[in-house]
């Protein structure tokens, strides 16, 4: 780093350091921001002689993230954006955190993949999925997808990417170093157009183009069940704390950048294994006086994941809707969500956008209460002594998690 | 009555299949005799009372265009007065010509005598609020949804707007908002249009031949579009959707 690089990193962790004293948060961005004000170039500054892997997509970044620092951290001290900043600022304020890890494991917005691979020269890079979310910010998810080819077409970095989601593969397939996975995509509707040619992606046992080149790629890394395969050959078992075949996929993908970057595979197995709840979700707590289990679901492909995850389950529900600026300010895709499955349940609808939610789950046939209040919506949810499962989108989540006694 | 969406894979990015499920419901719930089915793009569209259109990406929103274009059924039933109901790209793809991501035009189908043009100016994304004039049936209904779109529509003299804007862009051009036009009915509202504005649910019903209509109790609907207006006019939206808000 360059003495610049070094003054803007020092303000970095003071500014935090005297946020969080302040109480203002987990001071994150606010430094972040004072870094780069001081030095636009900081994060590169921060990245040299560090090896960085980023982890990007619709769904899963958090808890992907959080698995391969785990992995990771087989290998010696990690620096991470743990508390989900995942544009520049938080990056920033992540690295310079931990001056004195050699490596980091680091969750990028979608929107911002392009200028965090330049600046970080990362060793690996994770890709997940694409889908809808946000579209008022991100507008329309075909032009990520072209953005992230733009952004990957010179990059040397190893590339592990998920094979059954065609606006992935679209982004990826002409890399240099790119490593399939079959991880997984609960949501097609966004992938039906092809991205390459405007064609139409058929969905079978795998997916192809039917008027282009563009198609499922084979893949190095599948699972069965948890058993993981390579090559046609078994090398180990998943075994997570963590529920949902959505994070076994995630936890192939981690397991893949590892070995392509030279990690024990046996060690990083059982780092996964102790990644217990990742920033709130699926937590186990209390809430006025309720015992209640918390779930992010932030969009269609998201909330899909979920309802499957607790399709079996008939103890009450709370849904918490907000539409604020990481929400995304048009909630429209509630219409996307198949919610008639919670029809027998005790439903309750809440958050900053709960009249939205009504009317969709009206239209669904599912009886429910209102109550704009979160805390005493999970508290009347429960009332009967019940076990409440409170599930909400981004900051609707937050607000859950805030009130956790 | 039947009631077809059309290619939710291709026109279904921001919620708008909620359309379909709507007129379906209301409909049932007063116990009238409704079939709905959504027909992705590589189906053949069968014949219908009111065909439903929605929002989708530019390449995706091209390729509609073509497989409507080559339909049969479907250019048929409209010439015999089929009902059309098409939201953000499906209402572009009624009109003449439309713009997709590389700039170029593409030919619409023509059944709004309209332009729909690229515009320099930022993309309209937000609050959109609509009085509706000249459309007897609704007329004096202020509409609210959410807009987000990057191109401008230009409608020919002959063509009624929807309504007048009250608060974001619509059509962007002579202060107007969506189109009516002999059986065609476009619209940049997205919420998706018909969850917050019931009349216009019950309006495009009668229009597909559903009769008198029997009141529904509409006040969860009604309450939430008092809120958007609300909140869309008290300025609040200014800040955040930037300049394509600060008409």
């Amino acid at each position: 780093m360059n003495i610049r690089q070094r003054i803007a990193s020092t303000a970095v962790t003071v500014v935090n350091r005297a946020s969080r004293m302040a109480g203002r948060g987990s001071g994150t961005v606010v430094g972040g921001k004072v870094g780069l004000a001081i030095d636009a170039t900081l994060l590169s500054g921060l990245s040299e002689r560090r090896s960085t892997v980023l982890v990007s997509g619709t769904n899963g970044k958090t808890t992907t993230t959080a698995l391969l620092a785990a992995a990771l951290g087989t290998a010696g001290p990690v620096a991470s954006n743990d508390t989900g900043s995942n544009m520049p600022a938080g990056h920033v304020a992540a690295l310079a955190a931990r001056r004195d890890a050699a490596l980091a494991a680091l969750e990028v917005d979608e929107a911002y993949l392009g200028q965090s691979v330049e600046s970080t020269e990362p060793v690996g890079i994770i890709l997940l999925n694409l889908s809808r979310d946000q579209l008022d910010r991100l507008n329309e998810v075909r032009k990520l997808a072209e953005r992230w080819k733009i952004a990957l077409a010179d990059v040397s970095s190893v590339i592990v990417a998920n094979a059954e989601d065609p606006l992935v593969v679209y982004a990826a397939r002409g890399c240099a170093n790119t490593v399939f996975v079959e991880a997984g995509l609960v949501w097609n509707q966004d992938a039906v157009g092809c991205p390459n040619c405007g064609g139409h992606i058929v969905f079978a046992d795998t997916w192809s183009c039917d008027r282009c080149d563009l198609e499922q790629p084979p893949a190095r890394w599948r699972r069965v069940g948890s058993q993981i395969m390579a090559g046609g050959e078994i090398r180990g078992d998943l075994r997570l704390a963590i529920p949902g075949s959505f994070n076994l996929d995630n936890a192939l993908l981690v397991v893949a950048m590892a070995e392509m970057i030279g990690l024990d595979l046996e060690a990083v197995l059982e780092a996964l294994a102790r990644v217990g709840t990742v920033a709130g979700r699926f937590e186990r707590c209390q809430i006025a006086g309720t015992d209640a289990e918390l779930m992010l679901a932030k969009n269609p492909a998201g909330w899909a994941a979920l309802l499957d995850l607790v399709a079996e389950d008939s103890n009450p529900v709370v849904i918490g809707i907000n539409a604020r600026i990481a929400d995304g300010a048009d909630p429209s895709w509630l219409w996307d969500v198949d919610f008639s499955q919670l029809a027998n349940r005790r439903v309750i609808a809440t958050g900053d956008r709960w009249r939205d939610l009504s009317v969709r789950l009206d239209y669904a046939d599912v009886e429910h209460g209102c109550e704009p209040n979160v805390e005493r919506a999970i508290e009347s949810a429960g009332l009967q002594g019940q076990f409440v499962s409170a599930m909400g989108n981004y900051t609707a989540f937050g607000d859950m998690r805030k009130l956790i006694k | 009555m039947r009631i077809v969406t059309v290619y939710p894979d291709l026109l279904g990015t921001y919620g708008d299949a909620g359309n379909g499920i709507i007129l379906e419901r209301r409909m049932s719930r007063r116990g009238l005799d409704v079939e709905h089915v959504g027909v992705d793009s590589h189906g053949t569209l069968p014949r219908a009372d009111l065909y439903v259109l929605g929002g989708g990406e530019d390449g995706p929103q091209g390729l509609a265009a073509e497989r409507l274009g080559n339909d049969a059924t479907f250019q048929l039933a409209v010439a015999e007065g089929a009902l059309v109901f098409a939201v953000c790209a499906g209402y572009q793809i009624l009109t003449r010509s439309f713009v997709v991501m590389d700039g170029t035009s593409r030919p619409g189908l023509g059944l709004i005598p309209a332009e729909t043009i690229r515009s320099e100016a930022a993309r309209a994304v937000g609050e959109l609020v609509v009085s509706v004039e000249g459309i007897a049936g609704i007329e004096g209904v202020v509409l609210s949804g959410f807009e987000n779109h990057g191109s401008r529509t230009q409608l020919d003299a002959n063509v009624t707007a929807l309504g007048k804007v009250m608060a974001g862009i619509g059509n962007g051009t002579e202060g107007c908002e969506g189109a009516v036009y002999e059986r065609c009915i476009g619209t940049y509202l997205h919420g998706p249009a018909l969850a917050r504005n019931p009349e216009l649910a019950d309006w495009l019903l009668v229009q597909a031949g559903a009769g008198s209509l029997a009141p529904l109790d509409d006040s969860r609907s009604l309450d939430l579009r008092e809120e958007r207006i609300t909140w869309a006019l008290s300025g609040k939206a200014n800040g955040r959707e930037g300049s394509a808000h600060s008409r």
